[in-house]
């Protein structure tokens, strides 16, 4: 099934989400048209139940769509949506057509709303915002927008009547945990994309009478490389294991964790191999790097979920390391 | 990149997880007076006695095939047996190479009267092997071995000289890489595999002090050593392509992960009191769990191509590389950790162990394979020579 599933999305992305789309929409372009093709294909909805009129997938399955989602440098949060819709359905509030971004929120003086830096949060319709023990799904149209740190994020605030109009799940959803769970699988793609536009450009690559690949001193640098990308897409996948749609927080802490760290060695070797031309606007490789400091901001860096990991280990385990190494890694 | 993306999370069998209650509850009570600063010699540990009592158990040659005295299990059942042992810093160096390449290579190339002499001896725990493989000129380019087995009218004469062979000195055999026809020129031709039985007159063995003190390996010369006809292993001149279908087995293991880890969770006991307890050492617990974790699944991954018969030999080496800079990393870092506190306070045996560990660091990345030699793979792995 996700084999179906994942072969589907590669060959629309293949066609539609180009180089030269991502650049159109990080240049300020509408990302409404890439975003209706998504919805026309069903895959916003994989997470949830079939009785609401989901595919019913299960986390496991959906590994590979959130990967190819950062092997094609997404500039929308497909992914964030999968999972935001999830969460609407278990809760059940109807879901809105559109992408949505995933945020902590702030409450304002006068009783609205901020949300600081969200990823994804220029080019998505809906962001589902977490205010203590329930989460409230606030339309971007209706937010005062201004420019965040990364081109495809925004801060947004709404006021106190947008907020308490807003449709609400209650109960306490970790969308921390979510966005992590989502960022660490598109590292895990974008990484892969990384690696290899970085191994064709060595073997493509003439200095000295020669492809650089061919010098000892990059093969290493690659197989370093490889390394990262390897160890990083396990830790991905690991993070996606769970039965359901709710991915499992120790799980994931191993997965952002992991992923992030990647993320900064991948992204120095990368650029070091290409040399200059890997620095220009012009050339590809940027799209992805510059997505590999981004997604493992997304979510809480490598720091933050080593800290969820090291408290579990010293606070709450007892007995050997192995047995959480054991926990994270057997298959649910 | 297929190679990268074929390895997948893989689960061990629920029949095969069972094994791990009785082994953990007699590692428990067999290791619970040992010091750390013991146990962290792990599979560097030569302890007779205990392999005896652990192959009385059926734990040694578990995979071997019963009619040969093994246990018949699979590959993932001496998964969770030997993760055990790891993580419980048992001292499984008598048997460890026996057990884990020495007769898996019998049992393939060997003739049935060799399998019927050595196998069930190995899975007594009777018959400890060590591999000859490194000469003074002969180290990563293993190609260029001089010792030589020449025919004569009683089988083989060795003549010649091993060197960082593990354990030779506690050892029964030793399967050797030679020459048994051409010359150093020749490079992969022409080598082959024979199992010298170390008693034999002509053997000697010398073991070399470490920068430990200790003695873990040695240098054996070999002078006019008789050998029977049948010491041959395999096909004469086939020695390389057997030698290195067995490296996927060695450089994947949970050897490659579990290296410091008595180390890891001595040190975590003290982290869990609140003398120890600070923000920095939560976070470096997390930072080595979340290393260690995905190495685990992907070990567990190759481990699994490997029951199938594949030979993920590139796979292999990314993860040895990975792993032993893990086990590296942890005794720099926890020494990071301890020395920037008023050490009075520290427990003397986890300082102890530490300094041992730290000494012995530097062997992970080159036992096995080194550094350079497993990136160099990788790279002919990516198309890159």
């Amino acid at each position: 099934v996700d084999d179906l599933l994942s072969r589907g999305l590669r060959q629309l992305l293949q066609d539609q989400c180009t180089p030269q789309l991502v650049r159109r929409i990080e240049s300020g372009e509408s990302a409404a048209a890439l975003w209706a093709m998504l919805e026309e294909s069903g895959f916003p909805d994989a997470l949830v139940g079939e009785a609401q009129g989901g595919a019913g997938l299960a986390l496991s399955d959906v590994f590979e769509l959130l990967e190819l989602c950062g092997t094609h440098a997404m500039p929308v949060p497909l992914g964030e949506t999968m999972l935001a819709r999830a969460v609407l359905a278990s809760a059940g509030i109807e879901r809105p057509a559109g992408s949505i971004a995933l945020a902590p929120g702030h409450g304002t003086a006068g009783g609205g709303m901020r949300c600081v830096n969200v990823p994804g949060g220029r080019v998505a319709d809906w962001v589902l915002v977490q205010r203590r023990d329930e989460c409230l799904l606030l339309p971007v149209a209706q937010a005062e927008r201004t420019a965040a740190v990364l081109v495809l994020d925004a801060t947004l605030e709404w006021n106190v009547s947008t907020v308490a109009a807003a449709p609400r799940a209650e109960g306490t959803h970790d969308l921390q945990l979510l966005q992590a769970c989502v960022s660490a699988a598109q590292l895990a793609g974008a990484l892969m994309s990384v690696f290899t536009r970085t191994l064709q450009y060595a073997n493509e690559r003439v200095q000295f009478g020669r492809p650089i690949g061919k010098f000892q001193a990059i093969q290493h640098q690659l197989a370093v490389l490889s390394e990262h990308t390897f160890a990083a897409r396990m830790a991905a996948q690991i993070g996606c294991h769970a039965p359901g749609w709710r991915p499992d927080r120790l799980r994931v802490a191993v997965a952002k964790a992991r992923t992030s760290e990647a993320a900064v060695e991948a992204a120095a070797l990368a650029h070091a191999i290409h040399g200059a031309i890997g620095f220009t606007a012009e050339y590809d490789l940027q799209l992805f790097t510059r997505r590999l400091h981004a997604w493992r901001q997304a979510g809480g860096s490598e720091s933050c979920w080593h800290d969820v990991l090291g408290r579990q280990l010293v606070d709450d385990d007892r007995g050997l390391a192995l047995d959480l190494l054991r926990a994270t890694t057997d298959l649910p | 990149m297929s190679t990268l993306d074929s390895l997948q999370a893989t689960a061990i069998p629920p029949e095969d997880e069972a094994l791990r209650r009785p082994v953990r509850a007699f590692l428990a009570r067999a290791m619970q007076d040992v010091p750390a600063h013991v146990r962290s010699r792990s599979w560097s540990g030569y302890d007779p006695a205990f392999t005896r009592e652990l192959a009385r158990r059926g734990w040694v040659g578990l995979t071997l095939p019963k009619e040969y005295g093994g246990g018949g299990r699979s590959a993932y059942a001496r998964y969770v047996l030997v993760e055990e042992l790891l993580n419980f810093g048992a001292p499984v160096g008598s048997h460890w190479i026996a057990d884990r390449q020495s007769a898996p290579l019998i049992l393939k190339y060997g003739s049935e009267a060799q399998k019927r002499f050595y196998v069930p001896a190995v899975c007594r725990g009777e018959a400890f092997f060590c591999i000859g493989m490194s000469e003074p000129n002969a180290g990563s380019d293993l190609a260029g071995v001089k010792t030589r087995a020449a025919r004569n009218d009683a089988g083989w004469v060795l003549n010649g000289q091993k060197i960082w062979t593990t354990n030779a000195h506690n050892c029964h055999y030793m399967i050797a890489l030679v020459r048994t026809s051409g010359s150093a020129e020749d490079r992969h031709q022409g080598l082959s595999q024979v199992i010298v039985d170390l008693k034999l007159p002509g053997v000697t063995v010398r073991p070399i002090k470490d920068l430990t003190g200790e003695s873990h390996f040695c240098e054996v010369f070999f002078d006019n050593v008789q050998l029977a006809p049948d010491a041959l292993i395999g096909e004469a001149g086939h020695g390389w392509e057997q030698v290195t279908s067995e490296l996927a087995f060695e450089r994947s293991g949970p050897e490659r992960l579990y290296s410091s880890i008595v180390l890891f969770d001595e040190w975590l006991a003290y982290v869990r009191t609140p003398a120890g307890r600070t923000p920095e050492s939560v976070r470096l617990a997390g930072r080595v769990a979340a290393q260690l974790a995905p190495l685990r699944a992907m070990s567990i991954a190759i481990t699994s191509k490997l029951a199938r018969g594949e030979s993920p030999l590139v796979e292999a080496a990314l993860v040895k590389d990975i792993g032993t800079g893990v086990e590296q990393l942890i005794p720099a870092a926890i020494a990071d950790d301890l020395y920037r506190r008023d050490t009075h306070a520290v427990p003397l045996e986890l300082l102890r162990t530490l300094d041992y560990v730290t000494q012995v660091a530097p062997t992970y990345s080159l036992r096995g394979g080194t550094r350079d030699i497993l990136r160099g793979m990788i790279a002919r792995g990516l198309g890159l020579r």
